[in-house]
């Protein structure tokens, strides 16, 4: 723990402005200079659950969630459904407080509203004993009366803004300007006044704590807070989607959403339909006519589109879908993050698979991977899917602004112009020869309907060239290794992109591999393990299919012993290295975690010293898996 | 220029035209009633004056999905009870493009029923068949959801206990604004509801009773037929929801009594979804797909157009 680190985090209801609260304090804190990172908490409810997010900040690179937090501002929960009875988890109205403890860091800060959460209550709880034994300020202030006597009780959030500046010595000047960007002038000026009484307030508590609002010189490059949902949208748009058709599922609806507001802007069209098995076939539909398109959905959702994306590989027609994981199986923890879905992803859906995997490790990889996704889908003509997960999805951070200037791609890959059409080969009956056998790297151009000597069928049956049924064994065969064939020019076209990210001193003693969200957080360990006197590297993964074979070799055979770190319960990711390689099974043991919470960075050097040590991570939310042979 | 010449090509359309060079013999069942509508469809399409170049047929699986291999135009044969929404998005890709669903009555009312029911509701302006032999054809004669009550096949050896599908209604109270019926024996009448379909601007659904000689022996040939429009004893306003309501109702159970009443049940003039949705300013006015090869659209950029608002 430093002290230039603030880790805050604001708890109330669902209902109770968390969201926004904390997003207007992350960007002023972004303003300031600061980097920012922030993890959402919330139950799968509307109201009546309660919900924290914390914002993470320091002047350095700030990569992933911290490890507890050292700032609470604690609202209580004005939607509680029975405020005073003690509910099966404990008193509603008080959890925000009390379910918050156990975080905490020694000599952390609550602030919490004593106007909703009941003070005789509190030392019920314990608090105070609490607060003593861990070195922690409490402060309690009636945040309510603040913000009725200025405006409306939700601005409360707003007066614990205030009695921050105070206690933590927290300049509030950007965070009132981005007030002044969100509200009309009437409610921002009522919230300003909340602020600064919140401020003034705090002025009698005579012992502030030791703890400060980090500072940062202004940073030398304009800052975008975006979330992962944000950057797959933009990317996807950057690529040329002018299509997207689903069915809203947490946490995928975030995409849906971001796609269907800005379609309009951009020429396109977003179409909420029936179920996902519609959803995927309408994106089938409208690739085939020529639209760049996508689709997707979350687990439950993507196993109904299992049968339309084999179909996509079979036809080849050119498909992106993009799969958020959540906790499963089936409806298993809506809004909780897990990474159990990899095997459900490359598998799902009758015969050998024939899609492309990514699966991006941050904020940034999400924008360059959709992108990816779309070009090589488009240009190969096979399915391409982007993998994330509910963490990824609603985590906010910084980006360099100057990260999104780049040029649209209006490219529709192999797909043939009219006057093209014209040279190219046909049946002697005038079909056109929708899937040759001998391609370039296995492509067989295609046409789309309404272009003038363009016609031909094709069909999720086995085909002959000409598109039409075909059982022919040599046929089949021909077809087959074709279109498996791609897999061996995308893998290079996938080398020279490097979606893999390495991280840590190359000639390192261990290893730690990951895919997916957890990436930075497994290099901000990484780092900790090397500072605190380990050898230790590691690797971020991203292609899932086709498998980066000789990238990762490499990496494992430079090390002694690999920790796989992911968020399941089975190690899949681990299986599907193994099965991809072959070997390396004695080097290879799993960190997993599957209680719905994603990995702190001290817990992974936790479970990695363990590991080295062979020590039990029984008493952790962890699970150590050895390796094969051990 | 557009990409597209094909659509709305103006020139002389032979019949031939639609018979493709690979496999010109379909391979149904002697007496099969999927001939009828191969032949209904050929004759109208140049009919209503489109080309193959111009055509998407999109069909389900069943031997009525077999229907785009001896028809040539842009064929999708895509997968059992996905035709619709496979071609519900071409017509949204591209609007020119004259979009014809077909399948079987296992595939459309069955296990493609929720999409017959959000297509028609939607009202794409778009065509679909449904060849209606009231049995599964192709899995070799098991209960399809338009079999009659207590009829026996393999998988239902004591007959059915559950009363048939009403698809006519079905549609109606789904949002379809055509819908009508016709049968294989009845060429003529066939031919001109067909392109009449097509030629309706909205969704358009035909229920064409197709006999199945080879799993359906004991099935009706659905002969002798009536035209409703041809016949004194039925006087209805196929405008008027609440009466092609009750027609269609009586038809439906007549069909099961023996008695087969084909025509026209019902049309409607309603605007078709892309003209509501480009009401709603959610689709623009140039077809999607003409977009990547037209050289003068400015790309948009989310550089330019939804950064500054995360800074
Ligand atoms: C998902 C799926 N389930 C089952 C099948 C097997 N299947 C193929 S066609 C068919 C039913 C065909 O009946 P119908 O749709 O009425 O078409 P017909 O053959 O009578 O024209 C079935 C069950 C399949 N292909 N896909
Ligand atoms: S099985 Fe029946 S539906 Fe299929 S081709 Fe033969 S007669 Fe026609
Ligand atoms: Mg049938």
């Amino acid at each position: 723990m430093t002290d230039q680190e603030l880790i805050w985090r604001i708890a109330g209801g669902s209902g109770d402005g968390i969201d926004s609260t904390s997003r207007n304090f992350a960007k002023a804190l972004m303003r300031s200079g600061l980097d920012v990172f922030t993890h959402r908490h919330y139950p799968s409810r509307i109201r009546g659950g309660h919900t924290y997010v914390e914002v993470r900040a320091a002047e350095g690179e700030v990569r992933s969630r911290g490890d507890g937090y050292n700032v609470l501002l604690a609202l209580g929960d004005s939607f509680a459904r029975n405020p005073q009875e003690d509910a099966y988890y404990g008193n509603e109205e008080l959890k925000p407080l009390t379910e918050n403890f156990d975080d905490l860091r020694e000599g952390g800060v609550i602030i919490y509203d004593e106007g909703l959460i009941d003070g005789e209550q509190v030392e019920e709880v314990g608090l105070h004993e609490k607060a003593e034994e861990n070195g922690w300020h409490v402060y309690p202030v009636d945040l309510r009366a603040i913000a009725k006597e200025h405006g409306r009780e939700v601005m409360r959030n707003n007066a614990g803004i205030g009695v921050m500046s105070t206690l933590l010595n927290f300049d509030t000047s950007y965070y009132e300007e981005i007030i002044g960007e969100v509200f009309n002038e009437e409610i921002a000026e009522a919230n300003r006044k909340v602020i600064e009484q919140g401020a003034d307030t705090a002025e009698e508590f005579d012992e502030h704590p030791a703890l400060q609002m980090p500072t940062a010189e202004e940073p030398d490059a304009e800052q975008a807070l975006v979330s992962g949902s944000d950057a797959i949208a933009y990317g996807a748009l950057d690529a040329g989607c002018r299509f997207i058709s689903g069915y809203p599922m947490t946490p995928w609806t975030d995409v849906f959403t971001i796609m269907s507001q800005n379609l309009p802007k951009f020429g396109g069209v977003s179409e909420q339909v029936e179920d996902e098995i519609a959803a995927a076939s309408l994106a089938i539909g409208a690739s085939h006519a020529g639209v760049k398109a996508m689709s997707g959905s979350s687990g439950g959702g993507f196993a109904l589109m299992s049968e339309p994306l084999g179909l996509a590989e079979m036809t080849e027609t050119p498909l992106v879908l993009v799969e958020a994981m959540r906790a499963g199986p089936s409806t298993g923890m809506p809004t909780k993050p897990e990474q159990a879905d990899l095997e459900h992803v490359l598998y799902t859906s009758q015969g050998d698979s024939t899609r492309v995997v990514f699966a991006p490790g941050n904020h940034q990889e999400c924008y360059e991977q959709i992108r990816t996704a779309f070009e090589i889908a488009y240009e190969y003509q096979i399915p391409t899917i982007l993998i994330y997960d509910q963490k990824l999805q609603g985590e906010l951070r910084n980006v360099d602004r100057s990260f999104f200037d780049r040029d649209p791609d209006p490219d529709a890959g192999s797909v043939l112009t009219e006057a093209e059409i014209e040279e190219a080969a046909h049946h002697n009956s005038g079909k056109f020869l929708r899937h040759e056998y001998d391609g370039e790297k296995g492509i067989s151009p295609r046409t789309v309907p309404g272009q003038k000597g363009g016609r031909f069928l094709t069909t999720g049956n086995e085909h002959n060239p000409a598109g039409h049924i075909s059982e022919d064994p040599e046929n089949r065969v021909l077809q087959m290794d074709r279109r498996r064939g791609k897999f061996e020019y995308i893998r290079e076209d996938l080398d020279e992109k490097g979606n893999q990210t390495h991280h840590g001193p190359e000639a390192a003693e261990y290893g730690i591999m990951t895919w997916g969200s957890h990436q930075d957080t497994v290099f901000e360990a990484v780092d900790r393990l090397n500072d605190a006197g380990h050898s230790v590297k590691a690797l971020g993964v991203s292609d899932m299919m086709p498998y980066p074979v000789e990238e990762v070799s490499a990496f494992l055979e430079s090390v002694e012993e690999c920790l796989v770190v992911e968020m399941n319960a089975s190690g899949q990711f681990r299986g599907l290295t193994q099965k991809e390689l072959g070997r390396f099974g004695p080097k290879l043991s799993s960190l997993l975690k599957y209680n719905g919470n994603p990995f702190e960075p001290a817990e992974i050097v936790d479970g990695f010293e363990s590991s080295i040590d062979g020590e039990d991570l029984a008493a952790t939310n962890m699970k150590y898996v050895p390796a094969a042979g051990d | 220029m557009s990409a597209f010449s094909a659509i709305g090509e103006d020139r002389e359309i032979e019949q031939d035209e639609f018979t493709p060079g690979i496999e010109p013999q379909a391979t149904w069942c002697p007496g099969c009633g999927d001939f009828s509508v191969l032949k209904a469809l050929k004759q109208a399409m140049p009919e209503v004056g489109r080309t193959p170049d111009e055509t998407l047929l999109c069909t389900g699986i069943g031997c009525s999905g077999k229907l785009n291999s001896y028809f040539d135009s842009y064929g999708f044969h895509t997968i059992h009870g996905r035709a619709l929404p496979v071609a519900r998005a071409a017509k949204v890709a591209n609007p020119g493009v004259e979009v014809i669903a077909a399948g079987g009555d296992g595939d459309g009312y069955g296990i493609g029923g929720n999409h017959f029911m959000h297509t028609a509701r939607e009202n794409h302006d778009m065509t679909y068949i449904v060849f209606n032999n009231e049995i599964f054809g192709l899995t070799k004669g098991q209960t399809s959801p338009t079999s009659p009550k207590g009829h026996k096949s393999k998988t239902q050896p004591s007959g059915s206990a559950k009363a048939p599908l009403r698809p006519l209604s079905l549609s109606l109270a789904s949002g379809a604004s055509y819908v009508a019926r016709t049968a294989a024996v009845n060429p003529n009448q066939a031919a001109e509801v067909v392109a009449e379909a097509i030629e309706h601007d909205g969704f358009a659904h035909i229920d064409f009773l197709t006999q199945c000689p080879t799993w359906n022996k004991d099935a009706r040939q659905y002969v002798p037929y009536t035209d409703v429009q041809d016949s004194d004893e039925y006087d209805f306003d196929i405008t008027d929801r609440q009466e092609a309501g009750e027609m269609m109702y009586e038809v439906e159970s007549k069909l099961y009594e023996g008695e087969v009443l084909t025509g026209r049940f019902y049309k409607d003039d309603r605007p078709s979804y892309g003209e509501e949705k480009r009401a709603t300013g959610e689709m623009p006015e140039q077809p999607l797909a003409e977009r990547y090869f037209d050289e003068d659209v400015e790309w948009e950029r989310c550089a330019d157009e939804l950064i500054d608002k995360h800074t």
